[in-house]
């Protein structure tokens, strides 16, 4: 696995981790009338788990196992790394604009680095998804 | 394909039926009129279900080898994650619509029972899947 998908793939794994950890804090809090203030960590619950988990795990698991080029070069790999790079400050700062009171700003800042780094991953990717030579398990 | 994966990736396409036929529900809410704390459920079957489930069945079986004798890792924890995810994620949408309709100490406690085996599943993933995830 390349450093760049380690990279991507443990930070989903962190988001994976943090998302479920306030998801818990309001599920249990709702069961229990507790922990109003988990209620905070709502907006970070949706971007950790929605963008930095499962976005960047496709991500990182594209940039590994998509068909490379001759040479067994996964081209334009500084691409893929600003879009990893770009994602992760969108999701933090959209997910922590609301818990830290962050000045609004930061929540639109965050979704344009999260529409750039998608941009960025789709260009980078584009041509690495096309057929295989020599085509496997195809007559 | 492991029966790990297999089994993940069935009970994630069960989760997928559920979610959509919830939402099926939820949309004819005027003719059929839904409980309260249904739509989150239906997030959580759909995202968690369905989703985070088949990640996670997928990735076990793909991530790079833990060993060679434990090409998975501790399979037994493999497991527990399963069935923890799942055991919370059942609970939680028996429980959620109950209490939103009518709080009861039993149905919030349980709520709360769901929330820490979902949790511990997600940790347990997470351990399960972090010593995999390594340049070869």
């Amino acid at each position: 696995m390349p450093r760049l998908s380690v990279w991507a793939i443990r930070l989903a794994l962190l988001y994976l981790l943090f998302g479920f950890t306030f998801g818990a804090l309001m599920l249990a809090g709702k069961g229990l009338a507790l922990w109003p203030w988990a209620w905070a960590f709502f907006p970070a619950h949706m971007e950790f788990l929605l963008i930095g988990w499962m976005v960047q795990f496709a991500f990182g698991m594209a940039y590994w196992i998509l068909p490379r080029y001759a040479g067994g070069s996964r081209g334009q790999s500084a691409w893929a790394l600003a879009a990893v790079i770009a994602l992760n400050l969108g999701v933090l700062l959209v997910g922590l604009q609301v818990p830290f009171q962050w000045p609004s700003f930061t929540l639109l800042a965050g979704r344009i680095l999260e529409t750039l780094a998608v941009a960025l991953f789709a260009a980078y990717a584009w041509g690495r998804v096309r057929p295989t030579y020599p085509p496997t398990g195809s007559k | 394909m492991p029966i790990l994966t297999r089994a993940y990736i069935k009970t994630s396409f069960i989760y997928l039926a559920l979610a959509l036929t919830l939402g099926l529900w939820l949309a004819a809410g005027s003719l059929l009129p839904s409980p309260p704390g249904l739509l989150p459920v239906y997030f959580h079957l759909f995202l968690v279900g369905w989703v985070t489930q088949l990640i996670i069945g997928i990735g076990l079986w793909m991530f790079p080898k833990f060993s060679r004798e434990q090409p998975r890792g501790n399979e037994r924890l493999a497991w527990a994650v399963f069935v923890l995810l799942n055991a919370g994620l059942v609970l939680r949408a028996i429980a959620e619509p109950i209490h939103a309709t009518e709080p009861a100490p039993f149905w919030g406690s349980l709520l709360a029972l769901s929330a820490l085996l979902q949790w511990l599943g997600g940790l347990g993933f997470v351990a399960l899947a972090w010593p995999r995830i390594k340049e070869r």
